[in-house]
């Protein structure tokens, strides 16, 4: 199913990312940042699909623990190191609109102090996937279940510290020339993130079949 | 309901009887902790004056620390000869040992903290006893949400290979929000102007933390711990 | 003698210029003082800000370059496994049809 999967999707994000640039170099500029509000047309999408991720790597956790399908485990690591990669993305994306809008590359600001946790949080998954031994996919599971719980506070606690980033509550409030690249280009991230999950998810796969070739081989 | 508190008790008075025999992890803890807030007054005292604001990240930043100490030895002795194995194969509720050693933890974790409040109190000249019954309540609120998630990744990661590397590397992401919302309700309480209504705001928020990581916890400690 | 009037001219002119300077200077400091804080974004003269082209180039090079880079890593990683994978089914087969002629 995956190996269908992987061309489609790809494809289609491939479309979707080959006409944002048209989209968004059609856009009209934004009144007081200019030229460089531009950027915010592929750093919120890859926010968004970094959500995503992290929500696909709570849920196939929860499943891995509770009801123990290998199939979840797998989805569970490529989600984790999706997030990782589309945060990296954002991380430096922010900066960029930053140091232009806000004359500074970096601040303790509330949504990139949650940035820079969550990204910290992937990561520490996946250093315990990579150096937890034998057994660490069942607290894999137990810890990517506790990263998905920690968003919502992590949100509010960093929200109520203080902030100055712009709310995301503009996005839906967008007029319609700032609005179609903003929601073309989240498309094209969320089939994107897709599309790599389904090929991670297949490296997973393969690994799976060969440690069980390989074991079939010691047994004989 | 009865049988799991009975069985949550026995396992912290097995604990609280080791530990009064060889008060190894009392000391230890507490010597790690007093040695964190004079290297921190080393580094934050200019001049003879404390940094103002410093106080309040000082005390946490040191429960925090003594507090990984302390959860990285809290399932050290259960590695030894099975005994984990033994403890898990009783014919009890698993969440019922969970529970057990985080109360432990927390009995440990309460006397240490109280000597450091003091500790950073004198040696920074601020006024945590102002209102120290919310000071007690924000302490004690963190420390269980601290404990709740470090007793459970500890547990987890107690048949790991790299274990004393690994509990601090995924405790602390993941308590980020404690210790925010820890500092900043201590600033709030020991500023010129206390802020009452924000320190409230912090402590209901911690609870939150507290409840929802607790039965989380409680809630995947059994599959976690399956072997 | 000629040579140090014009070092003595030279230096005149430098320390009127000096001075006019430090009057200027001294008039102008209440505006630009960068020491007590740092000036808002907005009060900086167009010509001084940071051109905002490099950096929107920059933040799509740099998402395409990060998406491209993680697929080749699988795909890396992909080859790596399946040809190990062929590697082994390989090797078993041949232990099971050693017997059979054998």
């Amino acid at each position: 199913m995956h190996r269908r999967l992987f061309p489609v999707l790809s494809g289609l994000s491939l479309c979707f990312f080959l006409v944002a640039p048209v989209l968004i170099v059609g856009a009209p500029y934004e009144s007081t940042m200019g030229l460089v509000q531009k950027i915010f047309y592929f750093h919120f999408p890859a926010w968004m699909a970094m959500f995503l991720a992290i929500f696909i790597l709570g849920i196939s956790s929860g499943v891995y623990l509770f009801r123990r399908k290998p199939a979840a485990d797998r989805l569970a690591v490529a989600a984790a190191e999706l997030a990782v990669v589309f945060g990296l993305m954002g991380l430096i994306t922010g900066p960029l609109w930053g140091i232009k809008a806000w004359g500074v590359w970096w601040q303790w600001d509330a949504r990139l102090t949650m940035a820079v946790v969550l990204e910290l949080i992937l990561v520490a998954y996946l250093l315990l996937r990579q150096y937890g031994g034998a057994g660490s996919d069942r607290l894999a599971a137990g810890l990517g279940l506790f990263a998905m719980a920690n968003v919502p506070f992590l949100y509010i606690s960093t929200e109520i510290w203080r902030t100055v980033h712009p709310r995301t509550s503009v996005v839906p409030t967008l007029p319609v020339d700032f609005g179609v690249p903003l929601w073309w280009s989240l498309v094209g991230f969320i089939v994107l993130c897709l599309a790599l999950l389904s090929l991670r998810c297949r490296l997973e796969e393969q690994r799976a079949m060969l440690d069980q070739l390989y074991l079939a081989v010691e047994e004989e | 309901m009865n049988r799991f508190l009975q069985v949550a008790w026995l396992v912290v008075w097995k604990d609280l009887r080791v530990e009064a025999r060889s008060k190894e992890m009392l000391f230890t803890t507490l010597f790690f902790a007093i040695s964190i807030v004079l290297v921190f007054s080393f580094g934050f005292v200019r001049a003879g004056q404390a940094v103002e604001g410093a106080a309040a990240g000082i005390l946490w930043i040191a429960m925090a620390f003594s507090g990984t100490l302390a959860l990285g030895r809290a399932f050290e002795r259960e590695r030894y000869h099975d005994a984990l194995r033994g403890l898990l194969l009783a014919p009890v509720d698993r969440p019922a040992i969970y529970l057990g050693k985080l109360v432990g933890l927390l009995l440990l974790l309460s006397l240490v903290e109280t000597v450091v409040a003091v500790l950073v109190a004198f040696l920074f000249g601020v006024p945590f006893f102002r209102h120290g019954w919310w000071l007690f309540l924000m302490l004690s609120l963190g420390t269980v949400g601290f404990a709740s998630v470090g007793t459970l990744f500890s547990a987890m990661l107690v048949r790991t290979r790299s274990r004393t590397v690994l509990l601090p590397v995924l405790l602390y992401p993941v308590t980020i929000p404690v210790l925010i919302m820890g500092v900043s309700g201590t600033t709030a309480l020991v500023q010129a102007e206390p802020d009452l209504a924000m320190a409230r705001l912090w402590i209901s928020l911690l609870f939150f933390f507290d409840t929802v990581f607790l039965t989380l916890a409680l809630w995947t400690f059994e599959p976690v711990m399956t072997e | 003698m000629c040579e140090k009037r014009r070092f003595s001219v030279v230096g005149l002119g430098l320390v009127v210029l000096l001075l006019i300077s430090g009057d200027i200077l001294g008039a102008a400091q209440p505006t630009e003082a960068a020491q007590d804080g740092f000036v808002p974004m907005g009060e900086i003269p167009p010509e001084d800000q940071l051109p905002a082209a490099p950096l929107l180039v920059a933040a799509y090079a740099i998402v395409w370059a990060l998406a491209i880079g993680y697929l080749w890593t699988i795909w890396r990683r992909l080859a790596e496994v399946e040809k190990e994978l062929a590697d082994v089914a390989r090797r078993v087969e041949e232990r099971e049809s050693v017997p059979e002629n054998g």
